[in-house]
């Protein structure tokens, strides 16, 4: 292979021979034979690379001839029929999948009455009294030790007040209280960010639940109205379980699962 | 009228007018407690009416329900000057509404995307995702015949004013035309749009009868004029450069085509020639509304169940019921837009706007003209449906409820009650006189696709995503 630009050169200053071009088609007419004498004699290993090679340009070659042709017959219309049909006003718009309200609400109740649910994290590491609250010493000589201070994230309602300071034993930070959590879906794979309305059950005691600590693996109420849910009997669906998935305390906000 | 009238007796100088604006008589003194019973005689008196016609009674564009008197004081109305009453003739008849789901029909393996009834409600059609189209008997409410013939969904179903044709057109561009009385498709598939059809709209039956044409309106950017006896299409209107997403054929016979291109169209039909194009939204236009459009539907059918023997009668009896429907007013266009705005237009005078509607919050998917053209309706992707004057384009109420966007609505043929389909899977109908929400119909599964109450008013028929078709009665 020629490198460098000479011939090129040498082409621009005196131009090309007389019978360039002829010679140049008639080689070009006799590559064709060449190959094939090739393809015929060549034995052994050389043989077969050719002949896988050849094989490609063949099958590749075959493919465009066909494409090419498609364009001249017409053939019966064998588009598949797609999944998930649209009316005409639908079908320029993507439209985002929507979360429906799939649980029978008869059955739902039943489950509430039974108090057992299907929920995504069955088993949580269950939390020690001394590891959820700190002893805080109170007094003029600071002995009494009767005051905690709730270590967990908690949600407390908005129509809270809290109780006199001089007799308050449950002490619940505000920088730990929290009103809305991340839910995610567990079908359609989004997260919103809803309001929380209340805390249904924390799995370490039901002094946890009304005081309202969420840990990993409480159930809480969210607010669902803006995902627009209506069950089978045309009612507007506002309020619905989630199950806390991480540790709130450490990451400083609530991701949930949505229970549906 | 002897009344015992308690308190000062005022009298009231009004004027009645009708709707147009023109004076019904000369001005009268009204006593304060002179209410809609009264008027209600006064102007069948004045106008000579043979037999007494319902009328509703306006005042400033607020209706009418108790006495003069207390209208008067709570509405701060002056009675300085002459006080113009607006006389609307109502429908004779009155629709109940529907409350109870009296049928869930399954059958479609796939979304049921277009339902119709037949001019005349006796015939019950409906288009799926899987192809097939099937009728419906309704009076046993069982699947009546299923013909898979497309080769795609079925996305548009019209049925011939006559109620001798239906035609539906499918996502790959082919046209059926079937024989309702047999349920069998009439011919091979009129081929000729290279997209899906997006709408398909007949000629008004006063216009020619028995109905031949119609039109087709498809992605592909054109409208096709099509004759059913010929099979074949006889005129093709291009201009449009994007899909065409409407089509309506006017009672003047003119053709309205609405477009992706921000534009709308208007063709006369002779030759397939532009007549005039309405510019004036900023994003794609999705639907048009006509004002005399009810009744261009249902042809010679109305709420008295006549047989119609010769094509001559049909035509006649359709002729009658246009000019009733449309009286002096020219014909009104409304277009709706995803800019989020409506235009009313008076095609056939001027291509400018005449109002412009605007209130909605997100695209308007859907608007509809009254059976009797005093009222349209939008349904939106907004969740709520507003309500607009006929003739002026002013606004009038928003009927809020729903939870997810409205997709189609339909109105009764008295034009009293209102009924939206949304995607949050429930159905809602809306009265117009008090404009609140008047029943509720829940029990779909899932998203509402399309809904239509059928002409006589007794039933009406929707289907969705959950592939069962439902019917609802009183």
């Amino acid at each position: 292979m020629p490198q460098g630009d000479h011939i090129e050169l040498h082409r621009k200053r005196y131009g090309y021979r007389p019978d360039y071009f002829e010679r140049k088609r008639k080689k070009d007419a006799r590559e064709v034979h060449k190959r094939a004498a090739f393809a015929q004699k060549a034995l052994g290993i050389k043989g077969k690379m050719f002949a896988k090679k050849r094989y490609q340009e063949k099958a590749t070659m075959k493919k465009t001839l066909a494409m090419h042709s498609e364009r001249s017959n017409r053939h019966k219309a064998d588009d598949q029929v797609q999944e998930g049909a649209v009316p005409a006003y639908l079908l320029d718009r993507e439209q985002t999948a929507r979360a429906k309200v799939l649980s029978n609400t008869i059955k739902q109740k039943r489950k509430e009455k039974a108090g057992k649910w299907d929920v995504p994290l069955p088993k949580v590491r269950p939390i020690a009294e001394d590891e959820m609250f700190r002893v805080i010493k109170s007094g003029k000589r600071k002995t009494k030790q009767w005051k905690r201070l709730v270590t967990k994230v908690t949600f407390v309602g908005p129509g809270f007040t809290r109780k006199p300071p001089k007799y308050e034993r449950f002490i619940r930070p505000m920088a730990l209280r929290f009103t809305k959590a991340h839910v995610t879906h567990p079908e359609l794979k989004c997260t919103f960010n809803l309001e929380i309305i209340g805390v249904k059950k924390n799995p370490n005691g039901p002094m946890y639940t009304s005081m309202g600590v969420i840990t990993r693996g409480s159930i809480i109420e969210v607010n669902v109205s803006e995902l627009g849910l209506v069950t089978p009997a045309g009612k507007v669906v506002w309020g619905k379980y989630a199950q806390v998935t991480n540790n709130p305390e450490n990451d400083g906000c609530i991701n949930a699962v949505l229970l549906v | 009228m002897d009344v015992d009238m308690e308190g000062p007796k005022n009298n009231i100088i009004s004027m009645l007018t009708d709707p147009e604006g023109r004076n019904l008589g000369t001005t009268f003194d009204l006593p304060q407690a002179a209410g809609p019973k009264e008027l209600h005689a006064l102007v069948n008196a004045v106008l000579k009416n043979e037999e007494t016609l319902p009328y509703a009674f306006y005042i400033e564009d607020r209706e009418l329900l108790e006495p003069l008197g207390s209208h008067l004081l709570k509405h701060k109305v002056s009675v300085e000057q002459v006080l113009r009453i607006v006389c609307q003739p109502q429908a004779v008849f009155r629709i109940r509404p529907v409350t109870r789901c009296s049928a869930t029909i399954s059958g479609h393996t796939e979304a049921i995307l277009a339902v119709a009834f037949s001019p005349d409600s006796k015939q019950l059609a409906s288009g799926s995702g899987d192809t097939s189209v099937r009728f419906w008997d309704i009076n046993t409410q069982t699947p009546l015949q299923t013909e898979v013939v497309h080769k795609n969904w079925v996305l548009c179903l019209a049925w011939s004013p006559d109620g001798k044709y239906l035609v539906t057109g499918s996502k790959d561009g082919e046209i059926i035309l079937w024989d309702p009385s047999s349920c069998k498709p009439v011919g091979p598939a009129l081929k000729g749009h290279k997209k899906w059809i997006t709408a398909l709209v007949w000629e008004p039956a006063h216009l020619e009868t028995p109905c031949r044409r119609f039109a087709s309106s498809s992605k592909d950017g054109d409208v096709r004029i099509w004759d059913a006896v010929l099979r074949k299409s006889v005129i093709i209107l291009t201009g449009h450069t994007l899909a065409v997403t409407c089509v309506k054929w006017g009672g003047d016979g003119l053709i309205y085509s609405s477009s992706q291109d921000c534009t709308i169209k208007v063709w006369e039909t002779t030759q397939g020639k532009l007549v005039r194009e309405l510019k004036g939204h900023g994003h794609w236009v999705n639907t048009l509304a006509l004002s005399t459009e009810y009744v261009l539907r249902t042809g010679p059918f109305d709420h008295t169940e006549k047989a119609f023997k010769s094509a001559e009668e049909i035509k006649q009896a359709a002729l009658k019921r246009y000019n009733a429907a449309k009286r002096d007013s020219t014909e009104r266009l409304v277009s709706g837009s995803d800019d989020f705005t409506m235009i009313l237009w008076e095609p056939a005078v001027s291509k400018q706007v005449k109002a412009r509607m605007t209130g909605h919050q997100q695209l308007v998917n859907h608007v509809y003209f009254s059976p009797d053209g005093r009222w349209v309706a939008s349904g939106s992707f907004d969740k709520s449906v507003k309500l607009w004057d006929g003739f002026t384009g002013k606004f009038i109420a928003t009927f809020r409820g729903h939870v997810g966007p409205v997709y189609q609505i339909s109105w009764s043929a008295d034009s009293r009650l209102l009924l939206s389909g949304s995607k949050d899977s429930t159905m809602k109908i809306w009265e117009i006189r008090t404009l609140k929400l008047k029943e509720d119909l829940p029990g779909h599964a899932d998203e509402v696709f399309t809904v239509d109450w059928s002409p006589d008013g007794r039933k009406v028929a929707s289907g969705g995503k959950d592939r069962q078709l439902k019917l609802w009665m009183s």
